[in-house]
């Protein structure tokens, strides 16, 4: 399968490089109106139309790709951190370190993190600059990530911890915490990836879901999220098949993660 | 076949066909947003109960939806006294409740004494309360009767418009009714069953008997989208309100469904947070106290490119407090305020303000930057918002949108007064001044701008509590209407609420009903359910 992940290499490199370039690429400003041509078929001007307030739609889904592809890795690999530091921690540790911090994590699954994050939302300064709250909510994402992957992570530590190679070490006197960072995360390497991957489309989704709510990133600042919001009414569905490109794009995207993610050595 | 007898069956068709529109019958279907939370008509105060109130009760006398007059209904005529505080009534004779119990100058006074008992907090008796003490009534006949509040109230009559007459001595109860239909089945969250009311009293012209529907089933929906599409595939027959989107989808895909009544009485408003307890830094308030930066604001969003935009052309830059809709009270003298950045510009250079790099900095080199506060997943609102950030950055300001979810939102406007601005759109259900009383003395808890206020802290707030107080205890039409034109200019001048726009009256019906005749006062489309009809087909499912 080989071939497979090439492609989804070359799918999501492109996808990448067309956000990263978006400056360059796009043919407006995201956030001009041009008031006189809203809702405009593609055009040479438009290559993919215009929104209901005339902003050039390829514009905003170049922009908008860059933020979900962007900072839905940086959330990932801050989960991904945070579950291998309390994870690699409860599961070396063991008894009522591990009982505690597991505790932790499945209170932090229990939680209805979306009414979590309509809190924080509600509690946060009015006055952030639309970027700063792009980052706040892909933050939020990751600081409530890491539960899920702790267990796995704890999982892989304690039977590391039960491994010959951490018995000869001891053994040998090596102090508890070169132990645990020396030769135990090393060993733990492959599941925080995977686990970094599996987050990847989480977020995206996730954002793209607080979106659709209205509550994820906020106007002028286009991401797959806010995009998608214009799936929702019937009217946009009927004759206008160029409004799905952010969808497409979400699936392309997700899709690649998770051929990259099959590609991956699982070793627990 | 000849061309006489081609004449003759193209008349006997078109004469059937008259009749089958004529015989009436037939059920009549559409949705409710939400259950009903009382049946008791002196109790409602959500939408869903107030509707099931309109088409379930029968009442004194009634605002016609079209023509905006009072018309008598079970009072066939009234008489106010000159101190305002009585109004006596002669009633209809010879009525029955649903149930077959009779009517009677009784019930109005039961109907009253109930609306007027202050453990049950009756909204709609709230609008009567002028004064401390107690309501008299006195049956002076059994088709005569004088109702004495303790204090004089303003637009008495107007306000029997939402006072559905009960039955005193009907086992029934609330469920007795006089209006055309009355409730034969509740299923929560399902639908609710709405019948004929074999006693209905009304007549049409030819003397036969009102409604002409047999029944009305109401659909428990919430889901908009779901609804239209139901309609669209002719599972209900109308909505009596819709945005601009689905009214655009309606008229497209069913020709003739779609009906713009034109400008209706909701207006969506902004206003900046004054409260002087506000956590916002008091240069932030100074900007927000001051009424140029308020018009400036005001004169530099283009409110027709938002009524083109986002509601597709269906609805208009709003004038004042007041749509032009409200055909009485209206001040006609007042013009909506033209888009002109320059001019708001000019406004803002005479409180100090000045254009920096592009940048528009108060006196003291305060960058001008502000939120705006909505309700998260309103998408009109977000879109309204979006279009003033573009707007109000060709003049310097910077505008964040902030969306909350809606308890969030209502927390901070009212309790914390932890915002700046404040987006939200306004459901008027009644004409004039009276709704407006809650909201425009400055000691109102809805006084947004600045609520519950000791004394008035400026001077025009001053002028519009005395002014409000006194179109509120006057008789006289004309002085009450120039009190509140007064009123309307102060707020034009003063900008507290910055007005967008005044949305159409838009609803959807099916082709197969007859006699709708869609009106800018709620309910839009079935303000006359008992003389609405469907074609004979349709009928005969």
């Amino acid at each position: 399968m080989i071939w497979l992940r090439n492609i989804s290499i070359g799918i999501l490199a492109a996808i990448f490089l067309a956000s990263l370039f978006a400056g360059t690429l796009a043919p407006a400003p995201y956030a001009k109106q041009f008031r006189d041509e809203p809702d405009a078929a593609p055009s040479r001007q438009h290559w993919l139309g215009t929104d209901d307030l005339g902003r050039d739609r390829f514009s905003r889904v170049l922009y908008g790709t860059r933020i979900s592809l962007l900072l839905a890795p940086a959330a990932a690999f801050l989960a991904a951190v945070l579950a291998g530091l309390i994870g690699g921690v409860a599961g070396y540790r063991g008894g009522w370190t591990e009982r505690g911090l597991m505790a932790a994590a499945d209170l932090v699954l229990s939680l209805p993190w979306l009414f979590l994050l309509l809190a924080v939302r509600a509690l946060m300064p009015l006055n952030v600059a639309p970027i700063h709250s792009v980052m706040i909510t892909f933050f939020i994402l990751g600081c409530l990530g890491w539960a899920a992957g702790a267990r796995v992570v704890c999982a892989g530590a304690r039977s590391l911890r039960n491994s010959d190679f951490a018995l000869q070490a001891q053994a040998l006197g090596c102090s508890e915490t070169r132990l645990l960072l020396r030769h135990v995360a090393p060993n733990l390497r492959p599941i925080l990836l995977a686990q970094f991957w599996i987050s990847v489309p989480v977020f995206i989704l996730a954002e793209a879901n607080l979106g659709i709510l209205g509550l994820g990133v906020s106007e002028p600042v286009p991401s797959w999220g806010s995009l998608l919001r214009e799936l929702e009414g019937l009217t946009a569905i009927s004759g206008k098949p160029w409004v799905f490109v952010p969808l497409l794009l979400l699936i392309v995207s997700v899709t690649s993660f998770q051929v990259l993610l099959m590609d991956q050595e699982m070793p627990v | 076949m000849t061309y006489r007898s081609r004449a003759v069956s193209f008349f006997a068709v078109l004469l059937l066909q008259v009749c089958a529109v004529a015989q009436g019958g037939g059920q009549l279907r559409f949705c409710l947003h939400s259950d009903p939370k009382t049946f008791d008509p002196v109790l409602v105060e959500d939408d869903a109960s107030e509707r099931v109130r309109y088409m379930t009760g029968g009442f004194l006398m009634r605002v016609n939806r079209l023509t905006q007059e009072l018309e008598p209904e079970l009072a066939t005529s009234w008489k106010l006294s000159k101190d305002g505080r009585t109004i006596s009534f002669q009633l209809r004779e010879g009525l029955h409740f649903s149930d077959g119990t009779p009517f009677s100058a009784e019930d109005v006074a039961f109907t009253m004494q109930r609306l007027m008992d202050p453990s049950l907090h009756s909204p709609t008796g709230d609008a009567f309360r002028s004064g401390e003490g107690k309501l008299q009534t006195q049956v002076t006949a059994p088709n005569k009767i004088a109702v004495t509040f303790p204090a004089p109230v303003a637009s008495l009559d107007r306000k029997f418009d939402q006072v559905a007459i009960l039955s005193a001595k009907s086992p029934k109860k609330e469920m007795a009714v006089l209006g055309p239909f009355y409730v034969a089945d509740y299923k929560a969250g399902a639908y609710l069953l709405l019948n004929r009311n074999p006693n209905y009293w009304k007549r049409d012209e030819q003397g036969r008997t009102l409604p002409y529907l047999d029944s009305i089933r109401l659909d428990i929906q919430q889901n908009r989208d779901t609804e239209m599409l139901r309609f669209l595939r002719g599972e209900i027959d109308l909505i009596d309100t819709v945005d601009a989107e689905y009214f655009n989808r309606a008229q497209t895909e069913e020709a003739g469904s779609a009906h713009d009544a034109g400008v209706s009485l909701d207006p969506e408003q902004l206003w900046f947070n004054q409260t002087a307890k506000s956590p916002i830094p008091a240069y932030k308030r100074a900007w927000f106290r001051s009424t140029n930066f308020r018009v400036a604001v005001w004169e530099a969003v283009n409110r027709d490119d938002m009524a083109r935009l986002v509601y597709r052309g269906r609805a208009q830059a709003a004038v004042g407090m007041l749509s032009p809709a409200d055909k009485f009270w209206f001040n006609s003298a007042l013009r909506a305020r033209p888009y002109d950045p320059q001019a708001a510009l000019k406004l803002l250079a005479q409180d100090g303000f000045h254009l920096q790099n592009g940048q528009l900095l108060d006196r003291d080199g305060h960058t001008v930057e502000f939120s705006v506060v909505t309700g998260a997943g309103n998408k009109t609102r977000e879109r309204m918002a979006t279009m003033m950030q573009e707007d109000l950055s060709k003049i310097g300001i910077k505008l964040s949108v902030v969306t909350l979810d809606f308890p969030s939102l209502i927390e901070r406007i009212t309790r914390t007064f932890d915002y700046e601005a404040c987006l939200l759109g306004l459901t008027n259900m009644s004409l004039g001044p009276d709704a407006q009383m809650n909201v425009w003395l400055s000691s109102a808890e809805n006084h947004q701008w600045n609520p519950s206020q000791k004394q008035p802290e400026t001077a025009w707030e001053a002028e519009i509590d005395r002014l409000m107080r006194l179109q509120a205890s006057s008789l006289d039409p004309k002085k009450r209407k120039d009190a509140f034109d007064r009123v309307q200019q102060i707020a034009w001048e003063q900008a507290p609420f910055i007005y967008l726009v005044n949305r159409h009256a838009l609803s959807a019906v099916s082709p197969k009903l007859h006699n709708v005749q869609p009106a800018v006062l709620q309910p839009y489309v079935y303000w006359n359910i008992d003389r609405i009809t469907m074609n004979a087909e349709a009928a005969s499912k």
